[in-house]
């Protein structure tokens, strides 16, 4: 067997696994589902969620040291993982594939020659690392400044420079120039790092760009639930997704810019592609040319997936192992070996140094530049409820890879991927939505943080989920707090009898109590034109017959020292009947009023109580926006949001 | 393409004329008719929904058999509801060989089995495998439950109860719901009601804890009819009892088994405490449902005043509230 059939069947394999496990991702208990199935794995193996989690945290979170695995494979072997396991890339050879069919080799010659545009996934990279790396370096900084001695140093050492510059200035002057400018510029930005110290932060942004991250989200979120309106194998009902049309726009033109160019975002965009290739740069073996001598026909170039030029100066950095050249030279030129290509090599990307130095600034220029927003501060947005375990916002968002495995598990469907309500920089973060979905968050599921693969959703128990033994003193987690509508709950704004919030709320005792009210109706108040015993004639607006009689409504009279109040069991357009056994007696006579009332138990929520479950919100039968609504205050992530003494 | 070339070199003859005319007209026919017959005038109504074939659920009852109530004290549900069943004539008496059973139970919120919130899975099991030794073709379980149904099934034990004793346990898909209206009600009308599991059952069983429920004063088995519903279902509170009358309309069970062995005082329907539990040791099953919910009042310690939608659904003729006038067996398990 050659080996591009031998890549070919990796490839299908790790794609047919990379499906299964998203299958396996399902809730439940049947073999197929998630009891087990390591369903983290691609995610695991992604090099670049590891050390976006390093640099963002300092530590390697659990299984996210399958990466080391596929690093040190990736220093002797080079970009194998984007050429036979990434389930993306194996799309993308696909579709390339299908586009270019039956097309002569003039064109997938062109199309596969390298473009020097393929260096912009190495800046995406290198931004996407500084913006990650905004933590550390203030705090390398705090450590700096900490030193007694560096101050002096820095100054001491300015002052010199600046007078030994000044003596030069006659002589010299154009570099006396040029040095005191770079002096004025250093100062300038050790002042920046002085004061801004406290806004420098970090942000994980590489899951919008992270391959492994990407088509997790969108198989998850969008494939997946397509095909399941049909069969209906996966879910008991439909499965939704917020914002899905962006995930799906942003796969489906990945996808489709392989008919412009072949693995399009794999040369283009793809910062785990970029982070390869300046591993493999250190690879032992590699693809290259064993005669510098050949005819020149151009077949390797053609076939060539990466667009690394195999015929010429091969691009070790571009090539994705695809192994076309090997297995097309008719002349058995080229190797698979440890001795450099005998018609030369580039190992490492064309990155020009100020571009270089512009998007490391820029990386870590963008945390504090979004932060401006004031989301991860005192503007922050009351409707992002993150599932329970979740982390502190800022520390939320220095891990999360908006994978959406948590989306994906959630047994109730009521994780979505966040659209701007987070900022950009939570984008596709989760965010619980109370009104998809079969239910609110169920007390007895921890499902979203055992499958988190970086903890930004911490792994807790059901004992401190629900604030039993040993997390008595710590209490339940909570999500956020339910907060009646008084304009559009039934009870209170149209009298109305209801409580099904009541009624739904797990908590025990539950943190949704009624107050008892009697309410007078509209137009309820009647004077008595006949009474013989329990019925009574009333003068008035005509009353819809049987519409007092739902056991709710009560007949008050009387007068304010010794007033009564009786269960109305039938009525007429003018006749109402209550309590059998009640008989007005001499209490009550022609000509008198009474009163007809509803009896009301109006909800009210304890907040010591609230877990913001959201089953009330789920279950309120006021099904647009809702007449309780969970909002993020008291949530116990977070003790600035606390709305209790 | 020679037709083309050869117009470019000396015009059109007669015959491609004729032929490009004949093609011109015949478009210009076809889209004229199809213009009219697509045409109109008058847009949609104002609903364009179209109303669903209506279905409605057959009298399960067994003729000769009503008003039938067995009431047995005790902690062992298994070795009470053998009792119960044995002095109603036994289960032979209910389920004849070849019949297709249906349970309803109540799983309507993922907790686990030992906060009462829902059916008992031993008890449900136990009612399985009776339905059938007695030859029984096939028992299904359903509910369509307030939190989500897998949690529920899963959590509640209900899953594994039913599976284990050989009944097929049927989630509330989306296209199990089919559209119902109660005869003379007010309240469920063309409304989705979870009908395919019910296609070829002849007899349902009614299965349900007694539990307080703060809007309509108690959850037993007539409210329990409230999870065959589907939709926004919740709008019926606004008028619980008349709603809880219908649906003891809309469903006419063989037998009804009410779990009163513990029964959830107090922050009901939900529980979530054992606080809120009380060992109340009675087992109820009977034909006539009006009659096991004014029984299971008195577990709760409330009149049947308290409770109007038992009265009714007995002014409907449902079944009787004075549980004592059909001279009910009782019997104890020790």
């Amino acid at each position: 067997m050659n080996i591009v059939n031998v890549r070919r069947i990796s490839q299908a394999f790790f794609l047919a696994l990379f499906l299964w496990f998203c299958i396996a991702g399902t809730f439940g208990q049947e073999w197929w589902q998630l009891r087990g199935w390591p369903v983290n794995w691609f995610l695991q193996l992604d090099p670049l969620a590891a050390l976006g989690t390093v640099l963002t945290t300092g530590t390697l979170y659990a299984g996210l040291s399958w990466a080391i695995g596929t690093i040190v494979a990736t220093l002797f072997l080079g970009r194998f993982f984007c050429g036979w396991v990434c389930p993306f890339g194996s799309m993308h050879q696909a579709v390339g594939y299908l586009g270019r069919r039956a097309k002569p080799l003039s064109h997938s010659l062109k199309v596969n020659s390298h473009h020097p545009l393929q260096s912009i996934k190495y800046y995406l990279l290198l931004f996407l690392l500084a913006a990650a790396s905004g933590s550390l370096l203030a705090a390398g900084i705090r450590i700096a400044w900490g030193v007694p001695l560096v101050i002096p140093v820095l100054a001491a050492g300015g002052i010199i420079l600046a007078g030994v510059t000044a003596r030069r200035f006659k002589a010299e002057r154009k570099k006396a120039a040029g040095i005191l400018l770079a002096l004025v510029g250093a100062w300038t930005v050790l002042a920046f790092f002085f004061s801004v110290d406290r806004m420098l932060g970090a942000s994980l942004l590489t899951g919008l760009l992270d391959p492994i991250p990407l088509v997790h989200r969108s198989v998850n979120l969008v494939l997946l639930p397509l095909a399941d309106a049909t069969f209906q194998k996966l879910s008991v009902s439909q499965r939704h997704t917020e914002g899905a049309w962006l995930i799906r726009s942003v796969f489906a033109g990945a996808l489709l810019l392989n008919l412009v160019r072949p693995r399009f975002y794999c040369r283009f965009v793809c910062p785990l592609g970029a982070l390869f290739g300046v591993i493999s740069r250190y690879s032992v073996w590699r693809i290259g040319r064993t005669s510098g001598e050949c005819t020149r026909c151009g077949v390797c170039d053609a076939g060539c997936e990466g667009a690394c030029e195999p015929s010429s100066h091969v691009r070790i950095h571009e090539c994705v192992l695809c192994m076309n050249c090997l297995n097309s030279c008719s002349h058995d030129l080229i190797t698979f070996g440890t001795a450099p290509s005998a018609s030369g090599q580039l190992v490492s990307p064309d990155m020009s140094r100020r571009g270089f130095v512009l998007t490391l600034v820029s990386g870590v220029a963008v945390v504090p530049a979004m932060r401006l927003g004031g989301y991860t501060a005192k503007n922050w947005n009351p409707v992002l409820i993150r599932p329970p375990g979740s982390l502190s916002e800022i520390d939320f968002l220095s891990r999360c890879i908006k994978c959406g495995q948590c989306m994906r598990v959630c047994p109730t469907n009521i994780i979505h991927p966040a659209g701007l309500q987070a900022g950009f920089e939570g984008l596709w973060t989760p965010v619980l939505n109370f009104r998809i979905g079969s239910s609110g968050c169920q007390m007895n599921c921890i499902a979203c943080g055992h499958v988190c693969p970086t903890a930004a959703i911490r792994p807790i128990s059901l004992d401190e989920k629900l604030g039993r033994n040993a997390f008595h003193e710590a209490g339940p987690v909570r999500l956020g707090t339910a907060f009646v509508d008084h304009g559009r709950c039934l009870p209170w704004a149209m009298d109305k009898p209801c409580i099904v919030c009541q009624e739904n709320c797990p908590v025990s005792p539950k943190a949704i109590h009624v107050k008892e009210h009697f309410v007078t109706v509209r137009d309820g108040i009647r004077v008595v034109t006949a009474a013989a015993g329990p019925v009574l004639d009333t003068a008035g607006t005509p009353l819809k017959p049987g519409g007092l009689a739902t056991g709710d409504y009560y007949l008050r009279f009387g007068n304010a020292s010794e007033e009564q109040r009786h269960l109305i069991f039938e009525n007429t357009e003018r006749g109402i009947a209550v309590d059998p056994g009640f008989s007005p007696g001499p209490g009550i006579s022609v000509g008198e009023t009474v009163e007809i009332q509803v009896r009301l138990q109006r909800p009210q929520v304890d907040p010591d109580r609230c877990i913001g479950c959201g089953v009330c919100e789920h279950e309120c039968p006021v099904s647009g926006k809702r007449a309780i609504r969970v909002t993020a205050e008291n949530e116990s992530r977070n003790r600035k949001h606390s709305l209790l003494l | 393409m020679t037709g083309i070339s050869s117009e470019n070199e000396r015009g059109l003859n007669r015959r491609e004329f004729i032929l490009r005319t004949c093609k011109a007209g015949i478009a210009a026919a076809a889209a004229g008719s199809l213009g009219y017959l697509l045409h109109d005038g008058l847009g949609p109504g104002p609903s364009s929904e179209a109303g669903d074939a209506q279905v409605s659920l057959p009298d399960f009852s067994i003729p000769g058999l009503e008003g039938k109530l067995s009431i047995v004290t005790g902690m062992d549900r298994v070795k009470s509801v053998h009792l119960a069943l044995k002095s109603l004539g036994g289960i032979e008496a209910f389920v004849k060989k070849g019949d297709r059973v249906l349970i309803k139970v109540n799983a309507a919120f993922a907790t686990p089995p030992i906060l009462s919130a829902t059916s008992n899975p031993e008890l449900l099991g136990e009612v399985v495998c009776l339905c059938l030794a007695a030859g029984a073709a096939s028992v299904v379980v359903t509910d369509n439950p307030i939190n989500d149904p897998g949690s529920c099934f899963a959590l509640t034990g209900i899953g594994d109860a039913a599976r284990s004793a050989g009944a097929q346990l049927v989630f509330p898909r989306d296209g199990f719901f089919r559209a119902t209206t109660v005869a003379g009600g007010t309240l469920i009308r063309d409304w989705p009601l979870l009908y395919t599991p019910f296609e070829n059952v002849n007899k349902v069983i009614g299965m349900a804890p007694v539990k307080d429920h703060h809007r309509s004063g108690a959850s037993m088995i007539m409210k329990n009819w409230y999870g065959l519903l589907g939709g926004r279902r919740n709008i019926f509170h606004q008028n619980i009892h008349d709603v809880i009358m219908e649906l003891a309309v809309m469903v006419k069970p063989t037998l009804v088994i009410l779990d009163g062995v513990t029964t959830m005082m107090t922050n009901g329907p939900t529980g979530g405490s054992l606080s809120d539990l009380k060992q109340t040791g009675t087992l109820i099953v009977s034909t006539d449902q009006v009659a096991a919910d004014a029984f299971g009042a008195s577990l709760l310690g409330r009149s049947i005043r308290d409770l109007p939608f038992i009265l009714k659904a007995e002014s409907m003729g449902l079944g009787t509230s004075d549980f004592e006038s059909l001279h009910p067996i009782r019997t104890s398990v020790g």
